[in-house]
């Protein structure tokens, strides 16, 4: 059996980090990968913590429960850094990847000893420069990604520029600034 | 609408593998073949000189035993499925249906 | 060709059925299920199924809905989920006497009370003797496969019976996970088109349905539905060896996964059944077998086969996603035993564990305290506490 990634995303309801682990899979999808994207249902509302998951494997995926110790978590929104406790079970071997303006050096203190990599990307400036408006899920992608090295960079990029023309075929001025917005957090992300 | 096949009961004596599929009765109507006019203990008389034939007595019966010719007019009663429960009696505004005890 | 997909398992019984192009879905929304007749909705918005889609006001009316549509000579399907399926309790077993082969995909979710919107079985379990067909599924390509067979089960001429395709709520129905998609031309010729005997909307042949049954009757009709679900059985191996013929994918009545060498075995239904074959696999690698027992017809309850199979085993751990309140073990543990003693085979040591009630997630450390267990009656032959729960804090 090959070896299979797990991520685990934490997020605040409205953020999209729910669609992101949706989107990663879809990426890993078409680049031939077997995927699993769930998320944990709570408290459907605006703000409140929530949880999503993903398997990226080589071979098919029969297993279905929650992600208890993950390769990699990606911390959307880090005011959930004192809410929710981010690093439980993440491997050392993975690392935390979070959307901060913060450096990892900051961050690490924060982490009840997280010994494994601080990855740290801007993303909501990445976002407002790029896209106009505060979007994270988009950059944080890219940055799991480029962090995880679960697929190629550039099958990545071709792949996301495939389903954004088909996500946006009524909008496609908003094709380009997706797709800059993603490879700027894979140029910016700190911590490597 | 009409439907030319014949009418059949269900047997009182049928056994589950020849009964109906589900209870469905297939021949639609054959509630005709049970004669309930027996149960009467009451019978409606028609009196055919003082009936308007305004036919407020034809929709009320429960037993479809008030017929109705092609002229569209009311005939005699149809005393084998007829089960005397008056309703007609009450209904009609010309006491054109007498109502006495069965003999 | 098939066609190389990621859905999610709502998503997966939805584009099942716009390729099986029903003439009416009635459906009331409720979580988790809702999706499906929201996907479903477009497909009809967009023209994409002729389907009349009638939004009704209650799942009562849903069920009643496609009674009617269905004794009146149309394909009718549904789904819910939890408390929707309680409300049409009375219609499904109308549904099931009648002989209307309706298909109702239910997304397992926990029946109130206490309110919980998160998946266990007791929806399901609890309409298990409704005479409805149920069939089982544990990831969204089983989903969609059994969803593809449903009608061709149900509308068989020796069944007639209306069929129940479960899949865990939220675990596999919001999940997005690959699965292969059947072509739509090749699902319609396998599905083909429905075409009862008798049906109310036949003007030559006019019937009436669902006449009062008296006690000179009704035990006759009860009877002949009891037939309808023993013959059931041979139809859904029939059609399975179709399907497989058709995809490659093969089902029976249950899949028995790491058999050779085991004397120790766990049954489990739907999801958790994947997370116990992932463990089964690890025990594997480390000389320990432990076999896996997912039932996929539950209903009927394939007596003779499951009992010729589990007799090899020293010991059998029963898992059940649902209470039953009766203080003698869950549904299945229940069917199990009383399987295994009908057919006269006492060797093997059966024990219950009630699992996962309320979502509560089920680990691969929850499955190996099952495995370990299940090894050590099958090495001892010693049985502490038959009824067990699993995952709850003492």
């Amino acid at each position: 059996m090959g070896k299979v990634v797990e991520i685990r995303w934490h997020g605040r309801g409205g953020q999209g980090a729910k669609t992101a682990s949706l989107l990663l899979a879809d990426a890993a999808f078409n680049t031939g990968k077997y995927i699993q994207g769930f998320p944990e249902y709570g408290p459907e509302r605006m703000g409140a913590p929530i949880t999503a998951y993903n398997r990226i494997s080589d071979d098919k995926l029969s297993i279905h429960c929650n992600i208890y110790e993950p390769d990699y978590v990606v911390v959307v929104d880090d005011t959930l850094l004192t809410a929710v406790d981010v690093t439980s079970g993440l491997k050392e071997s993975g690392a935390l990847i979070i959307n901060t303006t913060k450096t990892p050096e900051e961050i690490k203190p924060l982490l009840k000893g997280y010994k494994g990599k601080v990855c740290t990307v801007d993303a909501r400036t990445i976002s407002i420069e790029t896209l106009g408006k505060y979007f994270p899920n988009t950059p944080m992608l890219g940055a799991v990604v480029k962090v995880s090295g679960v697929m190629g960079t550039k099958e990545f990029l071709d792949d996301m520029v495939g389903s954004f023309k088909h996500k946006f075929a009524k909008k496609p001025e908003v094709i380009e600034p997706n797709i800059k917005a993603i490879e700027r957090a894979m140029q910016e992300v700190k911590g490597l | 609408m009409s439907c030319n096949k014949e009418l059949k009961t269900v047997a009182p004596d049928v056994n589950w593998k020849d009964i109906t599929k589900g209870g469905n009765i297939p021949w639609a109507g054959n509630a005709e073949l049970f004669k309930t006019g027996d149960w009467r203990s009451m019978k409606p008389i028609w009196l055919e000189e003082k009936c308007k034939q305004c036919l407020l007595c034809y929709p009320v019966c429960p037993d479809t035993s008030i017929l109705v010719n092609a002229e569209g007019k009311r005939v005699d009663f149809d005393f084998d499925h007829c089960k005397g429960c008056g309703v007609c009696v009450k209904v009609c505004p010309f006491k054109a249906i007498d109502f006495v005890e069965e003999k | 060709m098939a066609i190389r997909e990621r859905l999610s398992g709502n998503e997966a019984m939805a584009v099942a059925m716009k390729q099986i192009n029903p003439d009416v879905v009635a459906a009331f929304p409720i979580t988790p299920s809702t999706e499906v007749p929201q996907y479903f909705s477009t497909f009809v918005a967009n023209g994409q199924v002729d389907t009349e889609f009638v939004p009704v006001e209650s799942e009562h009316s849903a069920m009643s809905a496609c009674i009617g549509a269905q004794a009146a000579g149309g394909r009718a399907m549904t789904a819910t989920s939890a408390n929707g399926l309680a409300l049409m309790w009375e219609c499904l077993y109308i549904a099931a006497c009648s002989r209307l082969p309706i298909v109702l995909a239910c997304v397992n979710r926990t029946l109130s009370g206490p309110l919980n919107i998160h998946n266990d079985h007791s929806d399901s379990m609890g309409a298990r003797d409704s005479g409805w067909i149920q069939i089982y599924s544990e990831n969204c390509q089983e989903a969609y496969d059994n969803m593809l067979m449903a009608n061709r089960i149900g509308e068989h001429p020796d069944v007639l019976l209306p069929v129940m395709v479960c899949q865990d709520g939220f675990i596999t129905s919001h999940a997005i996970e690959n699965l292969d998609l059947v072509e739509d031309d090749k699902v319609k010729a396998f599905v083909g088109e429905y075409n009862p005997e008798e049906y109310l909307l036949n003007r030559e042949n006019p019937i009436a349905v669902g006449p009062l049954d008296h006690f000179t009757h009704c035990f006759e009709h009860k009877r002949q539905q009891a037939q309808a679900m023993m013959d059931a059985k041979k139809v859904v191996i029939e059609v399975s060896a179709e399907f497989e013929k058709l995809t490659g994918r093969s089902y029976g009545l249950f899949e028995e996964y790491n058999a050779e060498g085991a004397e120790a075995c766990v049954v489990v239904l739907n999801s958790t059944a994947g997370t116990a074959k992932y463990v089964a696999d690890q025990y594997k690698a480390q000389g320990k077998k432990v076999a896996v027992f997912k039932p996929r017809l539950y209903r009927p309850f394939p007596v003779d086969e499951i009992a010729e199979v589990l007799a090899k085993y020293k010991a059998i751990a029963i898992m059940d996603k649902a209470e039953s309140f009766n203080a003698a073990g869950g549904p299945l543990f229940t069917d199990f035993t009383s399987a295994l003693y009908a057919k006269g085979v006492f060797g093997p040591k059966v024990i219950n564990y009630i699992y996962g009630l309320g979502g509560r997630d089920v680990k691969t450390d929850d499955i190996e305290v099952v495995f370990n267990k299940t090894l050590e009656i099958a090495a001892t032959g010693k049985v502490d506490t038959v009824f067990n729960y699993l995952g709850v804090r003492e």
